[in-house]
């Protein structure tokens, strides 16, 4: 059984913070599908097109048939492990600085053996569960967990450097006025975050969470993500203790092009959801990569709620689909940006949400703040780098990957009306 | 498997193994040149008189044989380049041997190298493979030592192995490695520290582990008729096998490529098993020393250890097994540890071992082993020596 957590004691500040180190990076083009399948919290593996075999590690031919078509599919979990070490020395520095550490053999139920990361509460020679999960590198990796839960399974050091818990963490709720800030605070707390921080702009304008999230004890801070000022004054406050920053910082308006007789809520539209999330990222960021070892508190993740507008233009909503956009394909330079220090960047997309007024006019189905908030927990503690939060967002993700221009097509019809 | 032909009328002469260093500030195209300098001074032989060149290393990049030759004034008409590590001298030899019988080259060197920097150990490690790129360093980064932790584990679980067991077998060696003036090892070693030593990747610790180091292997490969004109001491080659990727679905590995191949290796040989004066198997780790001894037909699946239990593997004992104190108490210098064994089992029946000499030894078996791609050795070779003309 997993030994509980404790919450980590108050950090001497004469010490120096462990400077991040990382596993291996660097993989074969055909081995990038396993991670790819991780960052959504699935275990995937080839198995040929032509007589079935399940090949391990990736390949880019068969090795029963030399068929080239190797299709990647999710795989039963089931596997037995039958042999395991404990490694107590590393020229790796990553594992070095966290040794013993237990690796093991699993035959899988699917097939092929494979090398994984064994749970502590696995024993000898038992039946395991197989996940795939992202490291510090950022890549999938094989676990093995015991066949079932166990008792605080998730504060076993190794799950704890495969997530982004946000148990004993700190987190900053970056807009205190969205919608989804209450429901998202309550999930934090439910989920064991040590303190949850909520930026506050405008403070002299009243709204109806507010006291919500006084009554869960949430810290209120001033900052107003347009004003770069009060973003880096909050960052010299809280920056070194903010373990996962979650942006809900939105700014959300109906109208395309020419629905719009200026530039005027398109420049607010950029404003808030592009150069906001860069305001943040350079306020925040670095001093979050600087802690990103930093223990049981260390910084994990920065998490990005984005609409799923951002992957194919969305009308009515067609200027803010385009702020959408700019913002995914930013974060994706912040995951770049972010990778060296093992710093996670968690883009959760959704649907038209159910307590944003301008949405009102949209038939069903919405997401509510609710579903969001467990998705976004959900995905920190399987240390997830894409959450698709809803039908909507699964829907249009499932398109897309079909086949992007048909879906452009399909978003962009002009109607029979005319 | 029909058998194949013969490999008689071949000579393998002038076996020379250069000191070994734990680090070096020289290259691999430096410990190469000199341990065939040392090959062909034992022959009496001149660069220019060689025609053939073969050569194993894991150090030289960007180098390969090819580039060897411009660098060492070569001007070979047979180049063989054999990137198997541990299985390489088996397999270095089968394709001497037949080149020299077909006419294609008369004089061969044979040279394995490598050298050691203080990181090259660790970069070696990080380019070795892609399946160990992929499917390997990121679980732990332990390297070989985890990987064989992992087979040893396995073996101990499913025969009943012990420590003691493969600590026999390293303590054994290093009493060996004390008559080699060359071993990297110079202290003695009891089987009290064998079992207190520290763990490396369990059930693995520090004695199972063989030291990285700089050093080369060098030994000519011509006619019987060129040898005997020479007047030189040489070897005959009775049989040799090789085989890679074998029981590539066995869940873990257990057992060897020889298990194919061994029924081919000893009728080729004429002789059986326990008809040889030693054993020199490739010891990377004694796990891997007991499967050889198993798959090669000296005991049954799992025996090992029993089989080792009543022996006395030193080189003066009744199973005379890795005489120059293998790579464990040797030193391994890369693709040299691949022809350790072969070149002392050329001193021994030619009578040139020195120190480890094992007192009128005729014939010899020796085996490699090699490449973990993922998570197993690919690579297996064996090859029965015979006395052709002692010194």
């Amino acid at each position: 059984m997993t030994h509980p957590l404790s919450p980590p004691p108050k950090k001497d500040p004469q010490k120096r913070s462990v400077s991040p180190t990382r596993p291996p990076e660097v993989r074969s083009r055909a081995a990038l599908h396993l991670s790819a399948a991780a960052a959504e919290g699935r275990f995937a593996l080839q198995r040929c097109a032509d007589c079935g075999k399940v090949q391990y590690p990736p390949r880019d031919a068969c090795s029963a048939c030399l068929s080239t078509d190797l299709p990647w599919q999710d795989m039963a979990p089931g596997g037995t492990l039958i042999a395991e070490t404990t490694v107590r020395t590393s020229p790796r520095l990553y594992f070095r600085e966290r040794m013993p550490w237990r690796a093991g053999t699993v035959q899988l139920d699917a097939g092929p053996t494979v090398l994984a990361h064994i749970h502590g509460d696995v024993a000898r020679h038992a039946r395991v569960r197989v996940t795939a999960r992202l490291d510090q590198a950022g890549q999938g990796v094989l676990v093995a967990l015991p066949e079932t839960d166990t008792p605080n399974m998730e504060d076993d050091p190794l799950m704890r450097a495969l997530s982004a818990d946000p148990k004993h963490r700190r987190v900053l709720i970056t807009d205190a006025r969205s919608a989804q800030a209450p429901a998202l605070a309550r999930a934090l707390q439910k989920a064991g975050a040590a303190i949850i921080f909520a930026g506050e702009p405008e403070s002299w304008r009243p709204y109806p969470q507010r006291a919500e999230l006084e009554a869960l004890g949430v810290q209120i801070l001033p900052m107003d993500v347009t004003d770069t000022a009060s973003v880096q004054k909050l960052a010299g406050e809280i920056g070194g203790k903010t373990d996962i920053l979650i942006n809900t910082a939105r700014f959300l308006r109906p109208g395309g092009v020419l629905d719009r007789g200026d530039t005027g809520f398109a420049r607010d539209e950029l404003e808030v959801n592009y150069l906001g999330l860069m305001r943040l990222a350079q306020a925040f960021g670095p001093a979050m990569c600087a802690r990103a070892s930093d223990g049981v508190n260390a910084a994990a993740a920065w998490v990005n709620l984005l609409s799923v507008g951002a992957l194919s233009n969305a009308r009515p909503f067609g200027a803010y689909s385009a702020s959408q956009a700019g913002a995914y394909s930013l974060s994706q330079s912040l995951r770049a940006e972010f990778r060296p220090s093992g710093l996670r960047v968690m883009n959760v997309f959704f649907g038209p949400t159910e307590e944003d007024d301008w949405y009102q006019p949209l038939p069903p189905p919405r997401v509510t703040a609710a579903a969001l908030a467990r998705s976004v927990v959900d995905g920190l503690q399987r240390g997830l780098e894409d959450v698709w939060c809803g039908d909507i967002a699964q829907d249009l993700r499932d398109r897309f990957r079909r086949d992007p221009k048909v879906l452009e097509r399909e978003m962009t019809l002009g109607g029979e009306g005319a | 498997m029909a058998r194949p032909a013969s490999y008689e009328g071949v000579a393998l002469v002038a076996p020379f193994s250069t000191p070994y260093q734990r680090y070096s500030i020289d290259t691999a195209h430096h410990w190469i040149a000199t341990a065939l300098r040392g090959s062909l001074r034992a022959a009496g032989l001149k660069p220019g008189d060689l025609d053939g060149f073969q050569v194993a290393s894991f150090t030289l990049f960007p180098d390969t044989a090819v580039g060897l030759t411009q660098h060492l004034g070569l001007c070979p008409r047979w180049l063989d380049h054999i990137p198997m590590g541990g299985a390489s001298a088996g397999v270095a030899l089968r394709r001497a041997a037949r080149a020299v019988q077909a006419g294609d080259a008369e004089i061969i060197a044979c040279v394995a190298g490598d050298t050691n920097h203080i990181d090259s150990f660790r970069q070696l490690l990080s380019s070795f493979s892609r399946f160990a790129m992929d499917a390997s360093y990121p679980y732990g980064y332990g390297g070989p030592n985890a990987s064989f932790a992992l087979l040893t584990d396995r073996y101990m679980t499913d025969y009943g192995a012990t420590r003691e067991d493969f600590g026999r077998l390293c303590v054994a060696q290093r009493a060996n490695a004390l008559k080699n003036p060359n071993a990297v090892m110079k202290k003695p070693l009891t089987m009290e520290q064998y079992l207190d030593a520290r763990p490396i990747a369990d059930p693995i610790a520090l004695f199972d582990c063989v030291m990285p180091c700089a050093g080369a292997e060098a030994f000519l490969v011509m006619s019987e008729d060129r040898a005997r004109a020479l007047n030189l001491p040489y070897a005959r080659l009775a049989a040799a096998i090789e085989r890679h990727n074998a029981h590539a679905d066995d869940p873990i590995q257990l057992r060897g490529g020889w298990t194919m191949d061994v029924d081919v290796l000893w009728d080729q040989a004429g002789m059986a098993p326990q008809e040889m004066d030693l054993v020199q198997t490739y010891d990377d780790y004694p796990v891997i020393s007991m499967m050889q001894i198993e798959d090669l037909g000296f005991c049954a699946k799992g025996e090992a250890p029993a089989f080792l239990r009543d022996k006395d593997l030193t080189v003066s004992g009744d199973f005379p097994h890795n005489t120059s104190g293998g790579q464990l108490s040797g030193g391994q210098a890369g693709a040299a540890g691949g022809f350790i064994g072969m070149v002392e089992a050329i001193r021994q029946v030619t009578g040139q071992a020195g120190g480890t000499q094992v007192p009128g030894a005729e014939h010899a078996l020796v085996s490699g082993f090699g490449m973990i791609n993922f998570d197993r050795g690919l690579c297996s070779s064996a090859a029965v020596l015979t006395t052709g003309a002692r010194a």
